[in-house]
């Protein structure tokens, strides 16, 4: 076989061997679960992880697959957050499973009503239409106080037993860290599946040359439409959980402080990669953590310091930057 | 096959393309020539729906599709390359193929299977590569390629349509002339049913390639021909060669 052919076979290979899982992919899992066993005092703060995780998943979806720039994605996580809460205090309906699939609803739903109008732009303007969409949606529920509490939001909501059984205990949040970790691991692998599928390549695709996606006969808006309502469901299964694990929802849910916060998550963690949800996440609530304990009031200080140095020396993020040293060595030791 | 009918184009006072009565045959080989400015790319952005005219209609196998979004023209066979480089960049040479393989056979927004798993995709992207001696780079990022072999990928793309009209945009441009008749010996082995119309300011390829030739200056058709015809014609010379032609 002539080099050429053999450089175009591996390329192809690499192609179709893409999408398997690797051994290494079960390791968050692996840790995810020796976090329960091992650190039972810090479960609360582990499901605002897992939480975390699922959200910045959702934004990576959108923002790192499909190039849609937007500072507004706390729109869908205060949609399904705000969703679970009324029903539990309007209807009484505080059955957890279904209350997350509401919730996935409504935020794809609206994902849906404003993608169709904001996706029409680019650039500077989607930004602003993705903000001004969060800030409609916060102003909503700050002056519907009869149905969502306005500035004091619903506090003291309390959730049914998960499946009949499991109940939510409110001082130890084993259920919740668990149901959490359940919640993200079945979110996570419809989103592997998006990425690695004929979908997910075309929004790459989309990510990396919109002119040249038109020339290739591909419907752009509809995908892009696609993957804005599916990205609003999953950040509004993500709201959902935040309100079921902590028992209220507040404007907090709809904030730009949140919108950004998941945007640093990604920009830490490494963006369109998949993992850099998961290793932003835990890097910043860890930073956040350590930091407003040692520096009660200047933990920020720390956080823009590790995001210059992110953004200086690693510009794909953590992970990006183990990639471009693994292809380094790579490189070196061909 | 593809026919334009009185097409024009103005933006504002500036116009672009004047009462262009272009036909191009199934199985041409045709090449659009002109100076600089001439409104080359204009016409080619009016025929693939980047544009809208300001009048006139166009025309595939008969069928007014002067209103058809860009994608619809495409899914009807009309596929194009760029005068400046459109590709994924961030992507590898077969990545691109497969994307545009994906969308002409129907699959570009399935969701659930791998598009690793669809081994015709790959299959086709493939052979598109070998076609055009990409091989070697094939699991390179394209932004990692010399600008030569990205024009290749250009065209790979846009052979991966399987198009019945193909437009390609100054395809040579930045392809070292040593390399160009990679570019001719994938457009010899091209289906002959399917018509080619060539931009391109190097006139041997031209000259080698076309077998009707059309000039366009200002917008307007001055020309057209076999290459003979062109050749000899006093009024092309003129445009080309300036006033020194006529002393």
């Amino acid at each position: 076989m002539s080099a050429q052919r053999k450089a175009g076979v591996s390329a192809a290979t690499d192609l179709v061997r893409r999408h398997r899982f690797r051994p290494w992919e079960l390791l968050p899992w692996i840790a995810g679960i020796a976090v329960f066993f091992a650190f039972p005092n810090y479960l609360a703060f582990g499901t605002q992880v897992l939480i975390t995780i699922l959200f910045a998943l959702s934004l990576d979806l959108v923002l790192g697959y499909a190039g849609i720039v937007t500072l507004g994605h706390a729109a869908f996580f205060g949609a399904g957050a705000y969703t679970v809460g009324m029903l539990a205090m309007h209807w009484g309906w505080n059955e957890p499973i279904s209350g997350l699939l509401a919730g996935a609803l409504v935020a794809g739903l609206i994902g849906f009503v404003s993608g169709l109008v904001l996706l029409r732009t680019h650039g500077l303007a989607l930004l602003m239409l993705t903000l001004c969409t969060m800030a409609l949606l916060e102003q909503a529920a700050n002056m519907g106080a009869a149905w969502t509490g306005g500035f004091d939001g619903m506090p003291g909501l309390s959730f049914g037993k998960l499946l009949g059984l499991f109940g939510f205990d409110v001082l130890y949040f084993r259920s919740q860290y668990l149901y959490a970790l359940a919640v993200l691991l079945a979110c996570f692998l419809l989103v592997r599946t998006l990425v690695y599928s004929s979908f997910g390549q075309s929004l790459t695709g989309i990510r990396e040359n919109l002119l040249r996606m038109h020339a290739v006969g591909a419907p752009v808006r509809s995908r892009q439409v696609l993957v804005y309502v599916v990205s609003a469901a999953l950040a509004g299964v993500a709201g959902a959980l935040f309100t079921q694990a902590n028992g209220y929802a507040n404007l907090a849910v709809l904030g730009l402080e949140r919108s950004a916060g998941v945007l640093i998550v990604l920009i830490l963690g490494g963006y369109g990669r998949l993992y850099g949800a998961f290793v932003g996440a835990i890097l910043y609530m860890v930073l956040e953590h350590t930091l407003a304990k040692a520096y009660p009031t200047a933990w920020q200080l720390g956080l823009g310091l590790a995001l210059i140095a992110v953004s200086l020396f690693a510009r794909n993020g953590v992970i990006g930057m183990f990639d471009s040293l693994r292809r380094r060595f790579a490189g070196a030791a061909r | 096959m593809l026919e334009t009918r009185g097409l024009c184009k103005s933006f504002g006072a500036l116009e672009v393309a004047r009462e262009v009565d272009f036909r191009l045959e199934r199985g041409a080989r045709h090449a659009l020539i002109g100076p600089n400015g001439a409104g080359k790319t204009t016409f080619v952005n009016l025929l693939t729906g980047v544009l809208v005219p300001s009048r006139g209609t166009v025309l595939l196998e008969g069928e007014d599709v002067t209103a058809l979004p860009q994608a619809r023209r495409v899914k009807r066979g009309i596929a194009r390359t760029f005068q400046i480089n459109q590709l994924f960049r961030g992507l590898t040479v077969q990545e691109n193929v497969c994307i545009a393989v994906s969308e002409r056979l129907g699959v570009g927004g399935a969701m659930l299977r791998p598009a690793g798993a669809r081994a015709e995709v790959i299959a086709e992207a493939s052979r598109l590569i070998d076609m055009l001696k990409l091989g070697p780079e094939a699991g390179r990022r394209v932004a990692e390629l010399p600008y030569g072999r990205q024009r290749l990928v250009e065209i790979a793309i846009a052979l991966g349509l399987d198009p019945r009209v193909l437009l390609l945009d100054e395809p040579a441009a930045g392809i070292p002339s040593a390399e160009s008749h990679i570019l001719l010996d994938a457009i010899a082995t091209l289906p002959k049913d399917i018509a080619v119309l060539i931009i391109e300011h190097d006139m041997d390829l031209v000259f080698r390639f076309a077998e009707r030739i059309t000039v366009l200056v200002g917008g307007a058709i001055l020309a057209e021909g076999t290459p003979a015809e062109i050749g000899a014609n006093r009024e092309v010379r003129s445009v080309y060669l300036g006033s020194a032609l006529d002393a």
